[in-house]
């Protein structure tokens, strides 16, 4: 499964760089989503069919939605030149990049072998949820039971999500249209 | 679209939207739940209005609905958490329905409930969100 997991991680890899460098935004929308459907065959062989399920619906509205909005603007992707100043950014990235790499193989050292959970907090949720919830599905128990305040967290940012939508959108005022 | 586009999602997305309330009131059993069951709920809609075309007026119409329910759903949520209060628990997300036996499609006390109104909620903001698109791009054009 390891071996599955890092042939489709670096299939989403080169999707995304390709998503970047694509002179076609079309192309690199489709390219992007790449990176969607591989992410739900990696939460499949993860057993999480939850996040699966969520993943895969999202990941269709969103690339109908972007595929129609490349339709309505331009395909071509503007280009800026490679000058001095683009050294200075070139530079920082990889700057940052080592760093991250640095903290990232100081992290790993510490975690638990591959598919152990070291996490403390799962076990005082799954022992007797089922008794504490009712909730037979584990992940509906936790979501709206035991993080509630959460799922209350989400639900706000979807609607102040849409409430921004509406308001950039908007160019005549709602008064006008009726 | 053509007529046979037309006619397929019009068999389709019927089974598309009962699919999203069968994960909808199964979420307490069954993977899935509110968030995903409310995204399959729009995406019925959304096929059915991408293959049959925009009619500005009707569209508008829809729009508004799916706005009014969407903030009634998340009000519905909020009073939800705080129906612990009320109850006598004095706990905010208090489960204080009783819980029944697990498995079952009435059990998990208050959790269902919850379900359901995530469910509209997620459904009418993403519709809302499509919608927008649309008719905001033909209020450009007129």
């Amino acid at each position: 499964m390891e071996v599955a997991i890092s042939v489709i991680t670096i299939f989403m890899i080169l999707g995304a760089i390709y998503a970047i460098h694509a002179r076609d935004i079309l192309s690199a929308v489709i390219a992007g989503g790449i990176v969607g459907y591989s992410l739900v065959i990696c939460f499949l062989l993860l057993q999480a069919p939850d996040l699966a399920i969520v993943q895969i619906v999202v990941e269709t509205i969103t690339l109908i939605i972007m595929v129609a909005v490349v339709l309505d603007s331009s395909r071509v992707e503007a280009y800026s030149r490679f000058d001095r100043r683009a050294w200075i950014t070139a530079g920082t990235a990889v700057v940052i990049l080592l760093v991250l790499f640095w903290f990232l193989r100081a992290a790993s050292s510490h975690l638990a072998p591959f598919g152990e959970s070291s996490l403390r907090m799962a076990d005082a949720y799954i022992n007797g949820a089922v008794e504490r919830t009712g909730s037979v599905n584990l992940v509906t128990g936790v979501v709206f039971d035991f993080r509630g305040y959460d799922t209350l967290g989400e639900a706000t940012v979807l609607v102040t999500a849409v409430l921004g939508v509406l308001t950039i959108l908007r160019i005549n005022g709602k008064k006008k249209l009726t | 679209m053509t007529v046979i586009v037309k006619k397929t999602t019009q068999l389709i997305a019927g089974i598309i939207f009962l699919y999203g309330i069968y994960i909808i009131l199964h979420g307490h059993l069954t993977p899935g739940g509110g968030f995903a069951g409310g995204v399959i709920l729009a995406g019925s809609f959304i096929l059915l209005i991408l293959a049959w075309g925009s009619d500005f007026l009707h569209l508008v119409r829809e729009e508004q609905g799916s706005t009014l329910y969407e903030n009634l759903a998340i009000l519905v949520v909020l009073f939800l958490a705080l129906s612990g209060l009320l109850a006598g628990v004095n706990v905010f997300f208090a489960n204080w329905l009783p819980h029944g036996t697990p498995g079952e499609l009435l059990s998990a006390g208050i959790l269902p409930l919850y379900n359901i109104f995530v469910g509209i909620e997620v459904a009418a903001s993403i519709l809302t969100i499509f919608l927008a698109l649309i008719i905001f791009k033909e209020e450009v054009l007129k």
